[in-house]
């Protein structure tokens, strides 16, 4: 396999079958290419698809206060449920072992002021954990701190547009803002995958939210995390005892389907995921036709080249080539020439998908990529389907009797 | 050098066979110039093939060098070829995309020598046949007789005991046909046995030994006084 002399007879056959060499490593090379770039904006449709339906944490209960429907334990239907600064801590006390984060989120609309520019956005009072929620991410400064929520503190943290409406070029932190004409100090900056919309919010000390509201402790919404590898059907379970726990803690019929309202994020995770799957099934569906595409371009090539071989093939044997060192030569030839041609088209594949890679997100295409490891599997799966397919044909030309092979045309 | 008793071949045409060969016994000593005459489909070109092993007989004995020769497999046979037999067709069958002296060479590359020492040989035999400037030309840029005398020239370049040739002035002309046939004449004063199969009159003449095939059967096999074709040349 490794004689000099023969891989120089090779070399020799190659550089003198420039069509034949640059056919069969076209095909390959163009097999492996087409594979990394359908491949790869498969995987960039994907991104975007993420990036639309998975922003929120997915490991969240939303609990939302509503109106009784039932009567109940002596209390009349129609009755309106509040939830309080206490709610917060008997989650926290009597689940710790299914819950990350407990925030409430108290959302206010309020006319924001900074010198000159002046807009509505809406505020919402929050605990440190509700950055997990959202998955905000701080682009300067920092969040919500538990200090904040203690000493009640007049402090923001602002979204990305809202300092682009407001600051323009200037500086945000440490700025103070005019939100419904109380003084707060921005500490901090965000961004979030989430879209503008998202940046526009302006996050609160939950506490100094409700202490601007006459000192009040209520709550709008509890916000409930609980850890990823509960699963789904843990994430159900622990949603239904929250729910038996809160129907009894403030007296609601536990027929009651109103009273507290709860989103279990983890339905539409599931729903969201089914989907990815389904779009994984594509990407490797196409990944796989092209990959297929690519073996039968090469086989057919080398019948082709075996077939214009044979009369050559057959003088090798006339002169002393044994069938063994035919199918060799022929094997070893193209397994140089798609070697070769695939890391080629390897190469390209990857390059052409990085530099196209910014241009496409207009077409719901973001971050296209292609793991290394998959675009180098394939171009082996073709070289040795280029081998198999040189070896049939190889193995059959070798059998040949010279005599029929040398028949005059 | 050669001998071969009740010889048969038939070849399968669908459902009929055809009996090309009934039964042929010829022995051929060691550097002798023999012609094999006969008309087309006198079955001259399936006993060359039958003793160039590029086909089997169905019957018979075959023994070259005192070796018998039977059931070969394919690799076998190479292996025979390579060592015992050279080969000179009508079509030349030169590789075309390799050079005249690379064409040489390739048997020896069969045989396993090192390429300097290829070299050196092939270029040896390239001279023998007046080539030696044509080293590095390619079949299509050769004349028909230069193919042919490359041809000689890599049949020779094994040292096989036995050359033999099919029809090697067929699709040459008469004055390349006589050079040919002078440089086939030189290398059998050299020693070498030599097989032609011919249907030329004048050809067979040039040979130390004609025999005549009929219908599978020889029908004449007698020793001549040979015609020099460098009178010719």
């Amino acid at each position: 396999m490794f004689s000099r002399d023969r891989w120089r007879e090779i070399f020799e056959t190659i550089s003198k079958n420039k069509l034949r060499t640059f056919l069969s490593g076209f095909t390959v090379a163009l097999g492996i290419f087409i594979f990394i770039i359908l491949f790869g904006l498969g995987n960039g449709l994907k991104n975007t698809f993420q990036e639309f339906f998975l922003d929120d944490a997915s490991n969240a209960i939303f609990l939302y206060p509503g109106k009784t429907s039932m009567p109940y334990k002596g209390f009349k239907a129609n009755r309106r449920i509040e939830f309080e600064n206490e709610d917060l801590e008997d989650i926290k006390q009597n689940f710790p072992m299914f819950t990350e984060y407990v925030t409430p989120r108290i959302s206010r609309s309020a006319l924001t002021r900074y010198k000159n520019e002046s807009n509505s956005y809406t505020t919402r009072g929050v605990a440190p954990g509700h950055q997990f929620i959202e998955k905000t991410l701080l682009m300067k400064g920092r969040y919500i701190n538990e200090r904040d929520l203690e000493n009640k503190t007049k402090v923001a943290v602002i979204g990305r547009m809202v300092a682009k409406d407001l600051f323009k070029t200037e500086e945000p932190i440490g700025k103070y803002i005019d939100i419904g004409s109380t003084a707060f100090k921005v500490v901090g900056v965000f961004q979030d995958d989430g879209g503008d919309r998202e940046e526009r919010y302006i996050y609160l000390p939950y506490t100094t939210r409700q202490l601007l509201e006459k000192g009040n402790d209520k709550v709008d919404q509890l916000i409930v995390t609980f850890p990823k590898e509960m699963g789904h059907a843990g994430a159900i379970a622990f949603e239904t005892s929250l729910k038996r726990y809160f129907k009894d803690k403030k007296s609601i019929d536990p027929r009651d389907p109103n009273g507290i309202y709860f989103q279990n994020l983890t339905d539409d995770l599931k729903q969201s995921q089914q989907f990815a799957v389904v779009l994984q099934l594509i990407v490797s569906f196409v990944g796989l036709g092209t990959l297929i595409a690519g073996i039968i371009g090469i086989s057919n090539i080398m019948v082709f080249v075996v077939k214009e071989r044979t009369k050559e093939l057959g003088i090798r044997k006339a002169l002393g080539a044994t069938p063994r060192s035919v199918i060799q030569m022929i094997l070893q030839e193209s397994v140089f020439i798609t070697t070769i041609s695939g890391y080629l088209g390897l190469f390209l594949g990857i390059v052409v998908l990085k530099n196209i890679g910014l241009k496409l997100e207009d077409y719901f295409i973001k971050d296209p990529f292609i793991d290394f490891s998959t675009a180098l599997a394939a171009t082996v799966v073709l070289i040795i389907f280029g081998a198999v397919a040189g070896y049939i044909p190889a193995k059959r030309a070798s059998s040949i009797k010279p005599i029929v092979a040398l028949r005059d045309e | 050098m050669i001998q071969i008793k009740k010889l048969h071949k038939s070849y399968k045409m669908g459902a009929s066979s055809l009996h090309v060969l009934k039964g042929i016994n010829l022995t051929i000593e060691e550097g002798e110039l023999v012609a094999i005459m006969g008309s087309s489909g006198s079955g001259k070109s399936t006993l060359l093939n039958i003793l160039g092993m590029l086909d089997n007989a169905d019957e018979g004995e075959y023994l070259l060098d005192k070796v018998p020769i039977k059931d070969l497999n394919e690799t076998k046979a190479a292996k025979y070829r390579n060592k015992f037999l050279g080969f000179v067709f009508q079509s030349f069958n030169l590789i075309n995309y390799k050079s005249a002296l690379e064409n040489i060479m390739l048997p020896l590359y069969y045989q396993g020598v090192p390429r300097k020492e290829r070299q050196l040989l092939a270029m040896d035999y390239l001279e023998k046949v007046g080539l030696k400037d044509w080293a590095t030309h390619l079949p299509n840029e050769l004349s028909g007789g230069q193919k042919q005398r490359v041809a000689i020239a890599r049949a020779m370049a094994s040292r096989p005991k036995v050359l033999l040739a099919d029809e090697p002035t067929g699709a040459l002309d008469t004055k390349t046909s006589h050079e040919v046939m002078d440089l086939i004449q030189k290398i059998n004063e050299e020693g070498k046995t030599i097989l032609v199969v011919t249907h030329e009159p004048d050809i067979a003449n040039m040979c130390k030994r004609i025999v005549q095939l009929k219908d599978g059967l020889i029908i004449e096999d007698k020793k001549i006084k040979q015609v020099l074709a460098s009178a010719y040349v």
